[in-house]
């Protein structure tokens, strides 16, 4: 069989395999606790769900142009990407390993819907431990990168991870946010939130919309290349994890407070920003995005 | 949760020397099929998890038939099932027998 063609591949509809197959230099990746060991999900039996082999997560290393990466990847078809215990267990065991290794990065290839109800507990824990070793990584001078392009997009818990990354990279497909669409629309209306309104979430959660206000730092087309280009850029420019960097965050989010809070779209947002043409920005190919972007001074930027 | 497990006796090996592969994800309509060299040469067990109880004779038939076509000797089978439609287990099954022969 031919390799994976990652010029091709569109990581939209790639799996968490496919991804990490294209993005590594060929035949580099190492699987730590691999389906055929059968790490599976003690709870979902108890719901009389199906479980899968690897528990919806990929961990290991391998190479990114000859320099050793952790990666782990998240299949956000199965239970959309859903943090569960072992699924938690083994990104946990993976950031941790990364302060005895250190290798040139770690490459988080999110794709979840947030925290699994079935075992919300163990999820939400693994959430919170997650974020823990992800900032003791980027103290000991591991860049840790997300990469966020998957059909379940980043919500819930996996939207407070990626807040904690030293850079995060995201296509068109690819949605950042805590509480997602349907969650909003459940607590305050279909008045307040429409989830059903693509249109509206897109440009509220969306990869054009984070890019812009600066919540991630690369945009890219929806091809493994893409990513992989990206990824290279984003560890090769990562901030220093210290005091100044987290004064400096907090300035700006607290800035992008006073400046957009009143705002009622994201278009009002980006009209702020001195985008010419906001409602053309949805339609945008990469190229022009690109140029919008580097006329918009909030994308450079070190704050989620 | 439903247990099926089927036993077969191939009359040759499954080519190729990859000791194992994994193919699909276990979503809707959808299954993963884990592929192990482990059995004797002339062997081969398929074992499933479904969520949807009572499709047994379904199951054995699509197995045979693909056991069948493949002969898929030595390797051993275990499905996650996501409530997957009998063509695309048949489909599955041959696409990871055909990655076992890569």
């Amino acid at each position: 069989m031919a390799g994976p063609d990652r010029d091709r591949l569109s990581w939209y509809e790639a799996s968490a395999r496919q991804r990490l197959d294209a993005l590594l230099d060929p035949g580099s990746f190492t699987e730590v606790l691999g389906p055929a060991e059968r790490r599976m999900s003690p709870h979902l039996p108890l719901f009389d769900l199906p479980r899968a082999f690897d528990d919806g997560i990929v961990v290991g290393s391998g190479s990114l142009d000859g320099k050793t990466m952790f990666v782990a990847a998240q299949e956000g078809r199965f239970m959309g990407g859903a943090f569960g215990e072992v699924h938690g267990a083994k990104l946990v065991g993976l950031l941790r390993a990364a302060l005895d290794v250190k290798p040139a990065a770690v490459l988080l290839l999110l794709d979840t819907g947030g925290v699994r109800l079935q075992e919300a507990n163990a999820g939400e824990t693994a959430i919170a431990e997650a974020m823990r070793a992800i900032v003791a990584a980027r103290a000991a001078g591991v860049p840790v990168v997300g990469l966020i392009g998957g059909r379940a997009g980043c919500f819930g818990g996996g939207g407070l991870i990626a807040g904690t990354c030293s850079r995060l990279a995201v296509s068109e497909g690819g949605r950042i946010s805590v509480s997602g669409p349907e969650v909003i629309e459940t607590n305050k209306g279909a008045e307040e939130f429409d989830s059903k309104d693509r249109a509206l979430v897109w440009r509220t959660m969306g990869g054009k919309h984070r890019r812009l206000i600066g919540g991630a730092d690369a945009f890219c087309a929806d091809t493994v290349s893409a990513f992989r280009e990206a990824a290279l850029r984003l560890i090769a420019d990562a901030p220093a994890f210290d005091l100044d960097t987290l004064t400096a965050e907090q300035a700006r989010l607290r800035a992008r407070i006073d400046r957009f809070g009143q705002c009622r779209d994201a278009t009002d947002i980006w009209a702020k920003l001195g985008v010419n043409d906001p409602d053309a920005v949805p339609a945008m190919d990469t190229g022009a995005f690109d140029e919008t972007v580097a006329q918009a001074r909030e994308a450079v930027h070190d704050a989620r | 949760m439903e247990s099926l497990t089927f036993r077969h006796t191939t009359t040759k090996p499954l080519p190729g020397t990859k000791p194992q592969a994994i193919t699909g994800v276990v979503a809707s309509g959808n299954l993963e099929i884990l592929l192990e060299r482990v059995l004797p040469p002339d062997a081969c067990e398929v074992a499933i998890e479904t969520p949807v109880a009572g499709y047994g004779p379904v199951w054995e038939a699509v197995v045979a038939d693909f056991v069948a076509r493949a002969q898929p000797g030595g390797v051993r089978i275990s499905i996650n099932d996501g409530g997957a439609r009998p063509d695309t287990v048949s489909l599955r099954l041959l696409q990871g027998a055909r990655l076992m022969e890569a």
